[in-house]
């Protein structure tokens, strides 16, 4: 009989296809949750594949914080259309009226903007699953999270009641009101995201290669002045420097790092012989030890 | 601490060649392993000296480990590698891990997903979960210890979830001087018990995740050792997945995928075997069959697909099929049944109610079940068979499950896919357990329905009525009996054919033998509602008056009938009415405590939601209330 060693990254593929599927026969109103980084990339590639030919049967949704790289606006635009799906953008209102931005507003910027936008959001369109494009390897607290996370009628995470989640059988089921987040690449590493972008072709933002960017250098972070409103220090200039980023947030609160890697392989490259994490140049995690699982328990995604 | 050398990295070849290095690793294999042992046994020190020696590491989660280690590591300021593992906040205050975590690390022949589960009895669920997916497990022993209950627990467990490949690390042999001695009679031990658990072959490795030995290499501490270490033992050993690929072709349909009315694609993940354009197949339970036609993919149309591949297919003809049925090679189908016995391991804080229905999922498909009362449950200590009526969390036992309709299966010896299967509590959306089918009971075949020449239509005919079951649930002392008896009255001056099933009544002789257990009473309203049935069968209309408090049991009988015919009525009074009325004195005995399980007092009633008549007592008389219900039975 014709024998064929799958590799570890059709075996990736073809889990995260099957819990795409999954949601899609058991909820009532998915969405998927898309922030425009490599991460989100992968995940709507893998919708594609998962329901072709038809176009994934939900909703793209971002949830904005106006504070995003221009070059990721831009992306976010043409991906949806060429996936053929609705793209919905959310801001929220009252941070939006408050002026809320993350050079005034410190850790109000994140809460307002992304957690309690996200709520807010889903609230609205009463989306019951939401896809999300998080990793196990990332942090502690998500190597403990289920694949079919629960969340109760106000977006709680409770680490200590998760359902067991055994083969590849997941329990959907809900009251009303409760809702689930649903990570399809739990089990992917950051090499094989790499990986299977260079090896599928996915478009991602150019942001991730280097290039000459003007920057200032702030706390220890190297700091892209991405639009006019990036407020320059008295004597702060921004200096020309050859930098790409290693994962992509808010601007102001995105670490970029010195690199000459062009292509991919060569970021690949940099990344398997660099000797930092990559949540080391987002300035939330930092805070405190435990702070992940702290923000997941408050609705963050 | 020994450092070992970073052959799991090829800094060279990165450096030099990253096409060539890509290249390699995109043909990499992947191995699912489980860790079993205890916080003692250094389970956490291994994978954090597995993640380290495989550089998973890097400076900044080094640098926070170091500073961790120094506050609260158990290692007097040495690198604990357990920090790097123990993962929620709860869990590192505590000292240990409480759930199963997933870790990732990746050598250049294998990525490897380790899950990390703990190992106290009272964790058995996370020990299951994490071997549920697992190809191969490691058992870690501590040698200064050897093989301890704890290890005949974990190796009980990873033989019942079905994993072959068995790796027993012999652990901390720092601690006895790296003596052969001890290695050779621990492996002894333990062989004599693996056999009589069934484990037929393992591989035993002298290690110490402390001092790293016999992890990435041979260590020069234990010369007498020439079998490989640790992690070339993991890269080379055979996954599981070519193995599947030679059984017969099973693809549980997942989603129809129609897109217009051109197209209608069978979405899913094959369970088993190959499948080509031309294959002769067949649907479950239907039996229609048909070839395939295309295997439809985004980078257009393939030739073969194997076990573990989430394809699409299309078939040449326009057949039935749906979520839940399953695609099988035409000439060798599955079994199909409704009774099977299975292994349960229970997941949940609230114990197995046998009669209950339970959602059962398995595959794609998720159908009603009930479960027997448990033939044994099994000591997962000493591997016993006890008696027990229930299952309590973290218990397993074997019992008898019935399903609402006949499925596709195999035995989860065969098949983890159509074998293995979770129940899920109807109230609390809870996973509630684990199962593993082991065969079809023929009961089902059996038995057969008796073909009766006078029918239910017939029997309802010459009683020129419709039959209907009048459910009245309500708190004791609520006016069920006292409203259900006017109601017969009422219908019998109609000439109507009736019969009332009263809760007291029917404890004196049909249900004499049951108590007020949340069991006895799901069983007590089970027994009801068959009876209850063959009277509708009998064309008569039944009146119930059972305080019947779990929404549960009320939809099972609800879907014992033919629709339309249960009428569930919703006698609603407020529990300080009923227990101001108590007519029979059963509140103040209940309040003085010598009355158990008494509901709406030490035992909880689950008000209908969808009731289709609701009574406030409060509002109307008995009378009232019995007019209204017949107004609505008969219009």
């Amino acid at each position: 009989m014709t024998q064929k060693t799958l590799t570890h990254l059709q075996r990736l593929e073809a889990e995260s296809i099957q819990i795409l599927r999954e949601v899609v026969a058991e909820a009532e109103n998915p969405v998927m949750l898309y922030s425009v980084g490599k991460d989100s990339a992968v995940m709507l590639h893998l919708a594609k594949k998962a329901f072709y030919p038809a176009p994934p049967p939900f909703p793209l949704m971002h949830v904005d914080t106006t504070w995003k790289f221009q070059d990721m606006y831009a992306l976010r635009d043409k991906a949806a259309a060429e996936a053929g799906m609705e793209l919905i953008v959310y801001q929220n209102p009252e941070a939006k009226e408050r002026g809320i931005n993350p050079f005034d507003h410190g850790s109000l910027h994140t809460d307002m903007w992304k957690t309690e936008g996200l709520k807010q959001a889903l609230d609205k369109h009463g989306f019951d699953v939401a896809f999300g494009g998080a990793r196990r390897d990332e942090e502690k607290s998500r190597a403990k999270e289920r694949v079919f996370s629960f969340r109760s009628a106000n977006h709680r995470w409770d680490p200590k009641n998760q359902r067991p989640e055994l083969w590849s059988l997941y329990n959907a089921r809900k009251a009303k009101g409760e809702s689930v987040r649903v990570f399809p690449i739990s089990n992917w590493t950051e090499l094989d995201i790499w990986q299977y972008i260079h090896l599928e072709g996915i478009e991602i933002v150019p942001l991730y290669f280097s290039a000459e960017r003007p920057t200032v250098e702030r706390d220890g972070l190297l700091l892209m002045v991405d639009d006019e409103r990036f407020p320059l220090k008295d004597g702060e200039e921004p200096k020309m420097r050859s930098v790409r980023f290693r994962t992509l947030g808010c601007y102001p609160l995105t670490g970029a790092v010195e690199s000459q890697a062009k292509t991919l392989p060569e970021v690949i490259q940099e990344m398997l012989l660099t000797t930092t994490s990559e949540r080391q140049g987002r300035a939330i995690d930092h805070d405190q030890a435990a702070s992940m699982e702290k923000k997941k328990q408050e609705g963050y995604f | 601490m020994t450092t070992q050398d970073p052959i799991y990295k090829t800094d060279a070849l990165i450096a030099e060649d990253i096409d060539a290095y890509l290249e390699t690793h995109q043909h990499k294999t992947m191995l699912r392993f489980i860790t079993c042992g205890s916080v003692d046994d250094g389970k956490s020190t291994l994978i954090g000296r597995l993640l380290y020696d495989s550089k998973m590491i890097f400076e900044d989660q080094l640098a926070a480990l170091e500073a961790d280690s120094k506050r609260v590591g158990t290692q007097g300021g040495e690198i604990d590698f357990a920090l790097l593992v123990d993962g929620l906040a709860a869990e590192r205050e505590q000292g240990i891990t409480i759930d199963v975590a997933y870790r990732f690390f990746a050598t250049e022949k294998r990525k490897f997903i380790v899950a990390d589960t703990p190992g106290h009895e009272q964790y058995t669920r996370n020990m299951v979960t994490g071997a549920s997916t697992a190809d191969l497990a490691v058992i870690l022993i501590d040698a200064r210890k050897g093989v301890l209950t704890q290890t005949r627990r974990h190796s009980y467990l990873v033989n019942l979830l079905g994993i072959k490949n068995v790796v027993l690390a012999v652990n901390k042999m720092d601690l006895v001087s790296y003596s052969q001695e001890t290695f050779d009679s621990i492996v002894a031990d333990y062989k004599a018990f693996a056999q009589s658990i069934g484990i037929e072959e393992f591989t035993a490795i002298p290690i110490s995740g402390y001092c790293g030995d016999n992890i990435t290499a041979n260590s020069e501490n234990t010369p007498w050792y020439t079998g490989t270490a640790l992690l070339p033992h993991l890269e080379a050993v055979e996954v599981n997945n070519t193995a599947d690929q030679d059984k017969s072709f099973c693809l549980p349909v997942q989603w129809v995928n129609r897109p217009n009315l051109d197209f209608r694609g069978f979405a899913g993940t094959i369970a088993s075997g190959t499948i080509r354009p031309g294959d002769a197949i067949r649907v479950l339970p239907s039996g229609k069959t048909s070839t395939v036609a295309r295997i439809v993919s985004l980078e257009g149309d393939r030739e073969l697909a194997v076990a573990g591949e989430a394809v699409n297919i299309t078939l040449a003809d326009e057949i039935d099929c749906s979520r839940g049925q399953v695609i099988v090679a035409a000439q060798d189908p599955l079994e199909v049944a409704d009774q099977f016995e299975s292994t349960l391991v229970w997941m949940d804080e609230n114990a197995l109610v046998p009669g209950r229905a339970y959602w059962l999922k398995i595959g794609t498909q998720t159908v009603s079940a009930t479960v027997q009362h448990p033939k044994y449950e099994v000591n997962v200590n000493t591997q016993e068979h006890l008696a027990s009526k229930t299952l309590d969390l973290n218990a397993i036992g074997v019992a008898n499950i019935t399903t609402d309709r006949e499925i596709p299966f195999a035995p989860y010896a065969e098949n983890r896919t159509l074998g293995g299967f979770i129940l899920i509590d109807k109230m609390t959306n809870h996973t509630v357990a684990a199962g593993m089918i082991h065969f079809a009971l023929r009961r089902a075949q059996n038995i057969h329905w008796q073909a009766t020449d006078i029918d239910r239509e017939h029997h309802a005919n010459m009683k020129h009525q419709k039959p209907a079951v009048l459910w009245l649930t309500g708190l004791s002392g609520s006016g069920k009996s006292t409203i259900a008896n006017i109601i017969e009255k009422k219908l019998a001056r109609m000439n109507r054919h009736t019969f009332l099933l009263d809760g007291d009544n029917v404890r004196h002789g049909l249900n004499k033998d049951l108590g007020f257990t949340e069991a006895d009473r799901v069983e007590n309203i089970r027994r009801v509602g068959e009876v209850a049935k063959l009277m509708t069968d009998a064309g008569l209309i039944v009146i119930t008056a059972f305080i019947s408090p779990f929404r549960s049991e009320r939809d099972m009988v609800r879907s014992m009938m033919q629709p339309g015919e249960f009428i569930e009525v919703f006698v609603d009074t407020p529990l300080e009415v009923a227990e101001e009325r108590d007519v029979k004195g059963l509140y103040a005995k209940a309040r003085s405590g010598a009355l158990k399980n008494f509901t709406g007092i030490d035992s909880p009633y689950e008000a209908p939601m969808n009731a289709e008549i609701r009574i406030d007592t409060t509002a109307m008389t008995a009378d009232e209330a019995a007019d209204l219900i017949i107004a609505r039975l008969i219009p």
